[in-house]
């Protein structure tokens, strides 16, 4: 059974005057214990969104609708009723832009201990040893938690961030941009640490980023989302080599190869807007591919293997 | 393609997308504003019509001493059988003006120091802090009743008197606000490209802590009609002008109490009472739709709604 899997996930947001925002439409994912799912897409196309509704964090102007499975319970169904005793213990998340968020005029192991104390996991010594421990996984000296984030550098921060995440031992991490805003040395670094410790603490994890070769080095699975919906899910070789979908080759071609060949192309046009209804593929005016039924139909779902999912018109790939 | 083409090839001027009017938008998102708008516009139709609505002049006897409230006079009459209800009328002229006056003289001085304290800092902050300082130890009501009997009974003294109460709540407030702006990256950049200090002050600054400004000016006006209504109560009020404070005084004075007439009491101190409630509840809604910092909604357990899934047909 999969650690985690999200069925027909839809988000909407409340917009002045009575409109809504369909920012996520429909999102189907599956994530086995000790699984790494990249999530990658353009801004603004539902990531964050996405994983926030599958934490249960979304504002007050938000309405959702679909499942959210762990462990085959539905947390999702009964709203912060039921999300409230996973939240943390089951499922935890590494915010976008956490190292920044701590609370400077606390100790960086008194923040990592609350959650523990709240969860009545640990309390007292056992908190600060437990806390100690946390620190050590993530490669923090464990006496450093009487310290203040300030004396902390960014890539300390981003680590004892994931460590505060990890403090209940969830099944389920869900990092969003964990690596954004940090040189490529701490990213590397962080991004290693991630994998190691998915592989230590067999931890399922939903890596959002909009950096695929971090996806590609750091996951063995990866959903490619456009305009709220997933456009193709495979593993990222498949993905890489053999894309269903042209966003997701175009998408490959906008990122600079190491080995610098074929030219870096950027992809024209912009995502459609999301408080009108699409017809047809969202797409298709962007799409070098494109014709007649796609600006008029919903792409069917088409598969090239086990896993190997996209919403496309074109048969035979890519 | 000129650039006007080209702009709006790229926003697409539809009429969902024009501004509506930000006041409407605020009262209508604030019900407690709209009250107190509506309220205070009462209040002010009444000081500005005053002369031809009120039924009798403010000086006219009218009736006997302290009349019961009747037909003609539904308001009864004072100790001078002066008729209650043209009183209060006429007093609302005064009230709101010393109260919108020395509002404005608190908030033009304090805003002014606030800004030159908050914006140069260093020696001029601290010499003009310390001025504050010393101001703001000084009792309030002592204070306003040394200065009223030296400089005499009069409305301008009134006003200056108000002006000086408050003007330290205000360049505190204001200082620490344009302490924040100064340090922003765009002021910076303007001081990196040589813009004056007039200039930062007035198009970099200003704007930032004018809405602060705007909010606090209306919670002014209400502590500045108590403070009117304060002083005239002690006395100190301007003899020839019937605000409501002096009609209290003058009803307390000839012991309207001990004959029974709550009628030249009441209403003056209701009156009172309701406008400045009024202000409160138009300034403290102001505050907190321009300064968002004060907004806690996002600190209250609420959360987002389920909702079935949508048609299949309907979404694809």
């Amino acid at each position: 059974m999969s650690a985690l899997a999200v069925e027909d996930l839809h988000v909407w947001f409340d917009l002045p005057g009575g409109r809504e925002l369909h920012a996520v439409q429909g999102i189907d994912l599956a994530l086995a214990p000790g699984e790494r799912l990249g999530l990658v897409g353009e801004s603004g196309c539902g990531k964050t969104t996405a994983i926030l509704a599958m934490m249960g964090l979304l504002p007050p102007s938000a309405s959702v609708a679909g499942r959210v499975l762990l462990g085959g319970e539905d947390i999702l169904a009964g709203g912060d009723r039921t999300m409230r005793p996973h939240r943390w213990t089951d499922i935890a998340m590494v915010f976008q832009g956490a190292m920044n968020a701590f609370d400077p005029v606390k100790t960086v192991g008194s923040q990592i201990t609350e959650p523990l104390e709240r969860a009545g996991i640990a309390s007292g010594r056992a908190a600060r040893a437990r806390t100690a421990e946390l620190l050590e996984l993530v490669g923090i000296s464990g006496e450093r938690q009487d310290r203040y984030p300030h004396e902390f550098s960014g890539g300390m921060r981003q680590r004892a961030a994931i460590a505060m995440a990890l403090a209940c031992e969830p099944k389920v991490l869900l990092a969003d941009e964990p690596t954004t805003a940090l040189d490529v040395m701490v990213q590397a670094q962080i991004l290693e640490l991630l994998v190691r410790l998915t592989d230590e603490l067999g931890l399922a994890m939903i890596l959002v980023t909009h950096d695929l070769p971090l996806v590609s080095q750091a996951c063995t699975r990866a959903a490619v989302m456009y305009a709220g919906r997933i456009a193709e899910t495979g593993t990222t070789r498949e993905l890489h080599h053999a894309p269903l979908h042209p966003y997701t080759r175009m998408l490959f071609q906008a990122t600079p190869d190491l080995r610098g060949t074929g030219a870096v192309s950027s992809i024209p046009g912009a995502p459609p807007r999301l408080d009108e209804p699409t017809v047809g593929c969202p797409f298709s005016p962007r799409c070098d591919r494109a014709f007649a039924p796609c600006a008029a139909t919903r792409p069917p779902l088409r598969t090239a293997g086990t896993g190997h999912l996209a919403h496309c018109h074109l048969e035979g790939g890519a | 393609m000129s650039p006007q083409e080209l702009a709006e090839a790229i926003v697409p001027a539809t009429a969902d997308t024009r501004r509506r009017i930000p006041l409407w938008g605020f009262l209508k998102g604030h019900p407690q504003a709209a009250i107190g708008a509506a309220i205070l516009v009462v209040f002010a139709l009444v000081a500005i019509l005053g002369p031809w609505i009120a039924p009798y002049g403010p000086r006219e006897q009218v009736g006997p001493i302290f009349g019961t409230p009747s037909n003609p006079h539904p308001l009864g009459l004072d100790d001078a059988g002066i008729d209650i209800l043209s009183l209060l009328i006429y007093g609302a002229r005064i009230t709101l003006i010393v109260g919108f006056a020395g509002a404005l003289v608190a908030v033009v001085v304090g805003g002014l120091i606030g800004i030159v304290s908050g914006y140069f800092g260093g020696r001029i902050d601290n010499l003009l802090m310390r001025i504050t300082d010393y101001f703001l130890v000084l009792p309030d009501l002592v204070l306003l009743i040394v200065v009223a009997s030296i400089w005499g009974r009069s409305l301008r003294n009134i006003i200056i008197i108000i002006g000086l109460v408050y003007w330290t709540f205000m360049a505190r407030l204001i200082r620490s606000q344009v302490k924040v702006v100064r340090e922003r990256a765009y002021v910076k950049r303007a001081q990196a490209l040589g813009a004056s200090h007039l200039r930062i002050i007035t198009r970099h600054v200003l704007p930032q802590v004018l809405p602060l400004i705007l909010a606090q000016t209306v919670l002014m006006v209400a502590l500045a009609i108590f403070l009117e209504t304060a002083i005239s109560f002690l006395g100190l009020g301007d003899p020839n002008a019937p605000s409501w404070g002096r009609m209290i005084e003058n009803a307390f004075d000839r012991s309207a109490i001990s004959y029974g007439a709550w009628w030249a009491i009441v209403p003056p101190g209701l009156a009172v009472a309701v406008v400045i409630m009024a202000f409160n509840m138009l300034g403290t809604a102001a505050e907190d739709a321009l300064n968002p910092r004060l907004r806690v909604s996002h600190l209250l357990r609420r959360h987002f709604r389920m909702r079935p899934l949508p048609d299949k047909d309907d979404a694809r």
